[in-house]
């Protein structure tokens, strides 16, 4: 008889994330890779600042908390000390491509073995919905009222294309959990960074383009939609670089 | 399983733990998951439910999109 | 105890780092303290430990809270402008209780300030080393031998209390040679054992464990920080440290800490010599300051010299340990510029008798 329940890596709990929110999804298949690997007991996590920030009760495995931006020098850190465990960082786009850009790419170029799973849903969530360094152009949010204005606010930050650049990085790829075949494309992606890790063979980062059905004024059904029609043609999913870089 | 009939396992909602988002709407093959309107749960929301029972394929394709894990298929669930 | 040999102060600072079972050194090059991080990235990967230069100070200090975090002895150093950029981090660290010892080579400021030896923050160690309310245990060694000594006991201090320990040097201390001994011990990298709060993977054997400093309920961070405050009142009760010399007749008792306490013993050795009655109170710990040392200290004087290579910094926290009990004066050179004894012995006599 086919089965499907909660995976034993993710807690037992309700999220505080909002209906329909991919975060959820995103956990799950995360969890279901460290259960499918057998290494939750190996498995150390570090949670950002964002919505996610309370990712460290969603997960059976030990985590920490890292300050806004901070958490893959935090990752580093832990890698550093045990560098037979697995250690995955968890970050919004906020986190990851604005404050932290310094953090994410050093990490990158150093080819720290983490695993970096981004979430990239072009708002900052937490606060309410303002521009994210991966908001669209011409997108409204709470501090772009009147849109993204290229000549005011720049251009969004590509953080697949612009990593996949650095040759301490063995697995850039983009994807998406809009539907079932995504889903699985995407847990596909996750396990082969944590493979890349568990083999030494160097930095992996797995960008998620995700909904915010909330700050995005949508219903969760139509953000999916929002996802296909205007993020992916922004932000094309697929694999930006695979290989191992030692 | 070998000579016995195959059951199918049928998708269950864990009540209080939906959301009511919907998601898992969108990705049934036999289009019977639909949100309720009846009942509200402890959180305020309509859940989805099966309207079909016999119709449910088991294919867990709603609950690989549920972001709460508020769906089970089969197991003691 | 082995032979004595000439070192650097910040080379001899690192290797007791790792005598003291430091597996990890997480730095970033600012001038005077730099020697600090070449001297480990020579030798660390020859003992089993880790040197990783990071992108700038914020990662250095957040490489440290993950690795204290996952329950391993780590160090990072800067020099005055290095450690505003770590504050963020600190002040983590403290929320998470988690034990490191970060080290401070001072050097002249504000901004970029510059680079010669400066006591100019002692007001953020001891009392904005990050926002929140914390504390970090903070040493002011004044000799080579005694950076070195310092080292094993800020780890130590630091795991019994879960909390960051600070060595406040200056480029002084930090650049001049001394003759220096190393206690004899096996070098033996710290693991998590004896830290069940670690985030080191749980094995299947225990509930997982999480660092964290966010609480979103205000009287589960109330109590969390009235916990910690009662450890520090447990840390004020042992750990408070202070060197009095000549102070038991002591008119004019002055009050110094690191090399500038060093000068000022010096001034004091020349005023007794022409029949001055002065004593010295070197705070070894600032925080926990040394409040009944001090009192005790000048029970007799008649008036109190503060001399700091700053403004005047620690002065205030003298003149609330005195109550002001007694008046307190101050003399200090800032810029980079170090008070000469003659200085201070002037100061001394300008102030004979008053009060």
């Amino acid at each position: 008889m086919p089965e499907f329940k909660r995976p034993h890596a993710l807690a037992d709990v309700t999220t505080h994330y909002c209906p329909g929110c991919t975060h959820g999804i995103v956990h799950r298949l995360v969890a279901e890779v460290i259960d499918e690997m057998g290494i939750e007991g190996e498995t150390i996590g570090v949670c950002p600042v964002g919505c996610s920030v309370m990712a460290y009760d969603y997960f059976e495995c030990d985590m920490l908390e890292a300050a806004h931006g901070r958490a893959p020098a935090v990752a580093t850190g832990v890698k550093r000390a045990n560098p037979d465990k697995f250690v995955f960082t968890y970050q919004g786009d906020g986190d990851l491509a604005a404050i932290g850009t310094a953090e994410i790419v050093h990490a990158a170029t150093r080819g720290e073995n983490i695993t970096v799973i981004f979430i990239n849903n072009t708002t900052y969530g937490m606060t309410g919905g303002q521009m994210a360094p991966t908001t669209l152009p011409g997108q409204v949010t709470q501090t772009t009222p009147y849109g993204r204005d290229t000549s005011n606010e720049g251009f969004p930050v590509k953080v697949c294309e612009m990593l996949s650049q650095l040759d301490g990085v063995a697995l850039a790829e983009r994807v998406t959990v809009i539907d079932p075949a995504n889903v699985r494309k995407a847990k596909a992606a996750i396990r082969k960074g944590f493979e890349f890790q568990k083999n030494k063979q160097g930095f992996s980062i797995i960008e998620v383009l995700s909904t915010c059905p909330t700050n995005w004024g949508k219903t969760p059904v139509e953000a999916l939609e929002r996802v296909k029609t205007e993020m992916i043609p922004y932000y094309p999913l697929g694999v930006y670089k695979e290989g191992a870089v030692r | 399983m070998k000579g016995k009939v195959r059951t199918m396992a049928k998708m269950k909602v864990d009540f209080d733990r939906c959301k009511g988002c919907g998601l898992c709407t969108t990705s049934c093959p036999k289009k019977i998951v639909e949100l309720q309107t009846e009942k509200l749960n402890k959180k305020g929301y309509y859940t989805a439910v099966c309207i079909d029972d016999d119709a449910c394929i088991g294919c867990a394709l709603c609950a690989v999109m549920c972001p709460d894990c508020a769906i089970t298929i089969g197991g003691d669930n | 105890m082995a032979e004595k040999s000439l070192m650097k102060g910040n080379e001899a600072l690192a290797e007791a780092a790792i005598r003291a079972g430091c597996k990890c050194f997480f730095g970033y090059p600012i001038t005077p303290q730099t020697e600090i991080s070449a001297y480990l990235s020579k030798r660390m990967p020859k003992v089993g430990g880790v040197f990783l230069q990071a992108e700038s100070e914020v990662a250095a200090i957040n490489m440290v809270y993950g690795c204290a975090g996952s329950g391993i002895r780590c160090m990072t150093s800067s020099s005055s402008p290095g450690i505003s950029l770590k504050t963020e981090g600190i002040s983590y660290i403290a929320g998470a209780d988690l034990p490191c010892v970060i080290i401070n080579v001072q050097r002249g400021g504000p901004g970029l300030g510059g680079i010669q030896p400066s006591q100019a923050d002692y007001w953020q160690v001891t009392h904005a080393l990050g926002h929140g309310d914390f504390h970090a245990l903070v040493f002011a060694p004044a000799s080579v031998q005694e950076m070195v000594d310092t080292v094993t006991k800020a780890f130590d201090l630091a795991d019994e209390y879960r909390m960051p320990a600070v060595i406040l040097a200056d480029g002084l201390l930090g650049q001049m040679m001394e003759p220096v001994a190393f206690e004899d011990v096996e070098i033996k990298m710290s693991d998590a054992s004896g830290k069940p709060w670690a985030a080191s993977g749980h094995g299947g054997k225990r509930k997982h464990t999480i660092i964290n400093s966010l609480y979103l309920k205000p009287d589960e961070l109330e109590n969390t920080v009235r916990e910690r405050f009662a450890r520090y009142e447990d840390v004020k009760a042992k750990h408070t440290e202070a060197v009095c010399d000549y102070c038991d007749d002591a008119e004019t008792v002055v009050i110094a800490y690191g090399s500038t306490a060093r000068l000022a013993k010096s001034a004091v050795e020349a005023a007794r010599k022409e029949g001055i009655k002065a004593g010295i109170v070197r705070p070894v710990t600032l925080w926990p300051f040394p409040v009944n040392e001090i009192n005790e200290a000048c029970k007799n004087a008649k008036n109190v010299l503060v001399v700091e290579m700053s403004m005047g910094q620690m002065v205030e926290d003298v003149k609330l340990a005195l109550n002001c009990s007694k008046p307190v004066e101050f003399y200090g050179r800032t810029g980079g510029i170090i008070p000469k004894p003659a200085e201070i012995l002037a100061k001394i006599k300008e102030m004979g008798g008053k009060n």
